[in-house]
């Protein structure tokens, strides 16, 4: 019988899911030896023509990490689509947007703008900025066209599965493939990763206090963490609460504040909000202006609680009115 | 309505009332004849405290041009202090909004007893004409965040490229 073909790609990302793929480190083998990797860019020589020529729906499955902008991640991502039985997004920036996704507060005009015009170390009196086509004398040329706006790999193509982290852990990524070869399939959408918050598997649990009220958030730097003690209960602003378990606490053992990158627990629709609202009510004043004192110390909102996800997120991207009518 | 009758626009605004306080004075508001704008939506929920801002982002992906709160004075709180907490998330939500390019003033908490039904009145008809000032929230509908993008040239002013690196 022949082996299942399995496919990688990457998107808008930073090799880290890739680097992931590798952590497997000897059970790699295993996973060569049930599986034939028919097309993985980053390791292996392939080319868009192989994938191409490939029959529909001939990939068992398709591993894309990394957020969709641009018109040649669309058009791959399409292709393998079209080529796979399944598709899983792997990691944050597939699953909910990632680190990417921040580009969704500025739009492509400003990043333009700043790109090739404004930096102080660009000189660019003639203006030249990419264009998607030029005649050159030796025939046309053309590039992607960078979209406006970042996406999730589920708001361009189906997606079957979900492998969140940034990057996914390595015992999550060797279950979902083992699960998948074997033809033990969760039901369509699933998140395979344990839908429990991540508190539950921090070995901080059990100095979490009854009650973590704080006169003033700190940040990392500023205060000398201790090993032990919950990271909320310090003053950090750890989003454990509200993000999935499945890291093996990997952050918080390490001494540092969760950060989110396995995203919500199921029952969030807006990780950010719900990681805003457990935070702010954190708070402990009554008093208008004290109050606003204490959350200043939360001084980049979008930033710390959309860190991975401001795609993904009931909002999408920095207000820009519809074209037209709109609603 | 004919053609070159200039429509006024008329903001959409999702009002959030806790149970035991502000509810009850929209209630003695309209039990009281009292008129106000009908542009208000009220969804009653038993706390300020309840209100998750997942439901005020909710409210403006589903079109609301406005969301109001409305819960128990300082102190006055069925629940002891739903309402601090909901005094906590609005200030950060408000700083939030701003920073993804929403007024903040699209959004209002106020303190409403059960016995003040004129200042539900009031509350919504200033919040109205404040929303109607700040225009429509026009998001962009979710089914375009989804659809492919059309093929648009990169620059948005008519910039030649030089051909090769020089």
């Amino acid at each position: 019988m022949s082996k299942p073909k399995v496919a990688f790609y990457w998107c808008a990302s930073c090799g880290g899911c890739e680097e992931a793929v590798v952590d497997l480190g000897p059970d790699i083998l295993k996973v060569v030896e049930a599986v034939d990797i028919a097309f993985w860019p980053v390791a292996l020589d392939f080319k868009r023509s192989d994938v191409e020529n490939m029959p529909d729906h001939s990939l068992a499955v398709s591993f894309i990490n990394g957020a969709v902008r641009s018109s040649e991640q669309y058009e791959m991502v399409e292709l393998l689509r079209k080529k796979s039985g399944l598709v899983v997004a792997f990691g944050s920036c597939a699953h909910t947007g990632g680190i990417p996704g921040l580009a969704n507060l500025f739009d492509r005009k400003a990043m333009f703008d700043e790109a090739y015009f404004n930096l102080p170390s660009v000189t660019n009196d003639e203006k030249t900025v990419p264009q998607l086509e030029y005649d050159a004398p030796e025939g046309t040329v053309t590039l992607p066209e960078l979209w406006n706006t970042v996406k999730t790999l589920d708001q361009v193509i189906d997606v079957d599965y979900y492998l969140p982290g940034c990057p996914p852990p390595v015992k999550l990524i060797a279950d979902a493939v083992t699960a998948i070869v074997k033809g033990e399939h969760p039901p369509k959408g699933a998140i395979l990763a344990p839908d429990i918050a991540l508190c539950d598997e921090c070995p901080r649990k059990a100095t979490k206090p009854e009650k973590m009220n704080q006169k003033a958030f700190k940040r990392p730097h500023e205060i000398m963490i201790d090993s032990e003690k919950c990271l909320l209960a310090q003053g950090l602003l750890c989003l454990g609460p509200v993000t999935r378990k499945g890291c093996g606490a990997a952050c918080t053992t390490a001494n540092m504040p969760c950060t989110g990158c396995m995203g919500p627990t199921g029952n969030i629709v807006d990780y950010g909000m719900k990681a805003l609202s457990a935070i702010a009510s954190l708070a402990d004043s009554n008093d208008e202006e004290e109050i606003e004192k204490i959350l200043a110390k939360v001084v980049d909102p979008v930033g710390t609680f959309y860190r991975y996800s401001l795609p993904a997120s009931l909002l999408h991207r920095y207000y820009q009115p519809a074209p037209q009518g709109g609603k | 309505m004919s053609d070159n009758l200039e429509k006024q626009f008329e903001p959409r605004i999702v009002a959030f009332f806790c149970n035991w306080c502000t509810y009850t004075a929209a209630d003695l508001a309209g039990t009281a004849r009292m008129t106000y704008k009908p542009n208000v939506r009220v969804i009653r929920i038993m706390c300020s405290g309840r209100l998750d801002p997942q439901f005020i982002l909710k409210a403006f992906r589903e079109g609301a041009d406005g969301v109001l709160i409305g819960g128990c004075h300082p102190g006055d709180c069925h629940y002891q202090e739903g309402n601090y907490k909901a005094l906590r998330r609005f200030t950060l939500l408000k700083r939030f909004l701003k920073s993804m390019g929403i007024e903040p003033e699209r959004i209002r908490l106020e303190w409403i007893a059960a016995s003040e039904g004129d200042k539900v009145q009031k509350v919504i008809n200033e919040m109205t004409e404040q929303v109607r000032k700040l225009g429509p929230l026009n998001l962009e509908p979710v089914s375009l965040i989804h659809a492919e993008p059309a093929r648009s040239n990169h620059n948005t002013q008519p910039v030649m490229a030089k051909g090769g690196a020089s």
